[in-house]
């Protein structure tokens, strides 16, 4: 059976979404990336100070589903502060916890990113909560900078 | 008006129900009729009935069983040309959907296309009535020129007027729209085509279910719609062309059945409809879609169209009344023929639909194969639910309390 939304929209995701902490242009950021997923219209640039291997600030701006936004400024809490090996060790934490192979002690260390658990059951949605957490793993590698990824397949363009 | 102040036409939902197996026992309230419908027992026993009884690959055998098959399977085209007011029989080609319909036409017609032609396609179409074209043009050194709607959906034969001259080979519009259920006055629009000897290529897929489409009284040249949509099973569709036209026009796939005789170096083409059915066909779909259309003749089709007019009435006067909620399109529920596409302030159609989900309500959210349709109005994505007679109005009465509750769900306090 479906899981219920009811229980999912719950009050941490809602206030992610309606007051993201993190949502607004940084002026002058190191490092940037366009985050989008074509199909269903989620599209963030997250942008990341990275200094001597640690994200110094980060922030993001953009527009999507409730899931899309609430994850990536949950996300942007967990990570601003940490070196790049403790982000990234973060993001696997995320993927594992949507892959349901997540321990107790491991879904603790996502702090409120953890009220997505259930995302799991919700495959049409899982994209939307990876988005900003796959945007992050492709900025963090060494010399990305700019330019634009997606968690879907990526298509052929063809102009016609 | 006034909720209270609707009059509810003389319908039997409840015994027409019954007839539906999935939804007549289950909690869901299926609003999501645009992208296919249920089927009733009728056409799943017809379809049944053909394979346990007349299987043969029709066409091929000179056994009985193979001719009864055929026999079948073109009784279906003759219940399908009558269906749409077409004099002729062989002008009803099976496709697979509309999509395969359009694409025939837009290839085998786009044949006879040269450089400097001008098709006119209209900004509201399904991209499957807009990338056929595109690769059409693109092949032939064509241009394309886009008819704009206004923001109620409405198209004005001035601006198409305007758009015609006597490049124009072509003219392709829905007759309603599947994003804003408008109903689009094609029998203009086919005059005006041929005025300067152009023709008009009519995507039904979403006004043959839903209203009686003559085909010889709206002078379309073409007409394309899917059997699924229309109560039939999937996998099958109709094209319908003139005959001239169609004769005219090279073969689109080619193959078995679709020829006359085929030595080393030369072939002869079937004539039409066979040339354009290559391969073996889908004979249990024609029959499943045959047995769609007796099955709305035999509940009273003008009923059941007044019955959807009834509902989309309710629904939009619903809509109305919650706050935060925009439609999408005309602000006359009689321009919406069960099609309510819509957007909430601040909050994501996919949350919309998942919200939907959760109370057992099956809506549509995204962009509805209408990008450049979304672009035009500058909404990036809305949500569409849409109707058909089996609906009732309980199920729309759970469809805006749900509606009414998604703003507060979200957080917003308004
Ligand atoms: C207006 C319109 N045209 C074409 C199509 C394509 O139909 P199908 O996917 O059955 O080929 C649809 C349905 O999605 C539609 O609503």
């Amino acid at each position: 059976m479906a899981m219920k939304n009811r229980t999912f929209y719950n009050e941490i995701l809602t206030e992610h979404n309606m007051n993201p902490y993190h949502k607004h242009p940084l002026v002058n950021p190191m490092k940037w990336m366009r985050g989008v997923n074509p199909s269903c219209g989620d599209d963030i640039v997250l942008q990341l100070n990275v200094e001597d291997g640690v994200i110094t600030d980060g922030a993001f701006v953009g527009n999507g589903c409730a899931i899309s936004q609430a994850s990536a400024d949950m996300m942007l809490d967990l990570v601003i502060g940490r070196t790049r090996e403790e982000a990234i060790e973060l993001k696997d934490l995320f993927l594992k916890m949507i892959r349901e192979e997540i321990t107790e002690e491991e879904l603790e260390r996502l702090e409120e990113a953890s009220s997505l658990k259930d995302i799991s059951h919700m495959p049409s949605r899982v994209k939307c909560a990876v988005l900003g957490w796959h945007t992050l793993e492709e900025i963090l590698k060494e010399d990305s900078n700019g330019g634009e990824t997606t968690t879907e397949s990526d298509g052929d363009n063809t102009a016609y | 008006m006034n909720v209270k102040d609707i009059q509810r036409p003389a319908f039997d939902v409840e015994r027409v129900r019954a007839d539906f197996p999935l939804i007549s026992g289950t909690e869901l309230a299926y609003l999501d009729n645009s992208a296919t419908t249920q089927k009733p027992k009728a056409v799943l026993d017809a379809e049944r009935e053909y394979y346990e009884n007349y299987n043969a690959n029709p066409f091929r055998g000179l056994y009985d069983l193979s001719t009864e098959a055929t026999d079948r399977y073109e009784h279906a085209r003759e219940t399908v040309a009558r269906f749409i007011g077409a004099k002729d029989a062989s002008s009803v080609i099976f496709t697979r959907n509309a999509t395969e319909s359009l694409n025939l036409v837009a290839y085998s017609f786009g044949e006879l296309l040269k450089e400097g032609d001008e098709l006119i396609v209209a900004v509201s179409e399904h991209h499957s009535n807009l990338l056929p074209w595109r690769a059409a043009a693109k092949r032939k050194g064509a241009v394309v020129r886009y008819l704009f709607c206004d923001a109620t959906g409405a198209y004005s034969l001035d601006d198409l007027r305007s758009l015609i001259n006597e490049r124009t080979r072509l003219i392709t519009i829905a007759q309603i729209s599947n994003v804003f259920g408008r109903l689009n006055d094609i029998k203009a629009m086919a005059a005006l085509a041929h005025e300067v000897g152009a023709v008009l290529v009519c995507d039904g897929a979403q006004s043959v279910p839903h209203l009686p489409v003559n085909v010889t009284d709206l002078d379309v040249d073409f007409l394309a719609f899917s059997g699924h949509k229309i109560l039939a099973s999937m996998g099958i569709g109709v094209l319908y062309g003139k005959r001239e036209l169609l004769d005219k026009m090279p073969p689109f796939l080619s193959g078995g059945e679709m020829i006359e005789t085929v030595s080393l170096d030369s072939v002869a083409f079937a004539t039409v409809p066979h040339k354009f059915e290559a391969g073996t066909v889908n004979a249990g779909g024609a029959i499943s879609l045959e047995a769609a259309i007796r099955y709305l003749e035999e509940i009273d089709r003008e009923k059941a169209i007044a019955w959807e007019d009834h509902l989309t009435r309710l629904m939009f006067e619903g809509m109305k009344n919650v706050p935060h909620v925009n439609i999408v399109g005309a602000q006359d529920p009689d321009d919406h023929h069960g099609i309510l596409t819509f957007t909430i302030d601040n909050v994501h159609p996919h949350d919309v639909s998942a919200i939907f989900a959760d109370s057992d309500i099956a809506v549509r959210a995204g962009h509805h194969c209408a990008e450049p349709l979304h672009q035009h109005l500058g909404i990036p994505s809305t949500t569409r639910a849409s109707l058909m007679f089996y609906n009732t109005e309980e199920e729309v009465k759970r469809f805006l309390e749900c509606l009414a509750e998604i703003r507060p769900m979200m957080g917003y306090r308004d």
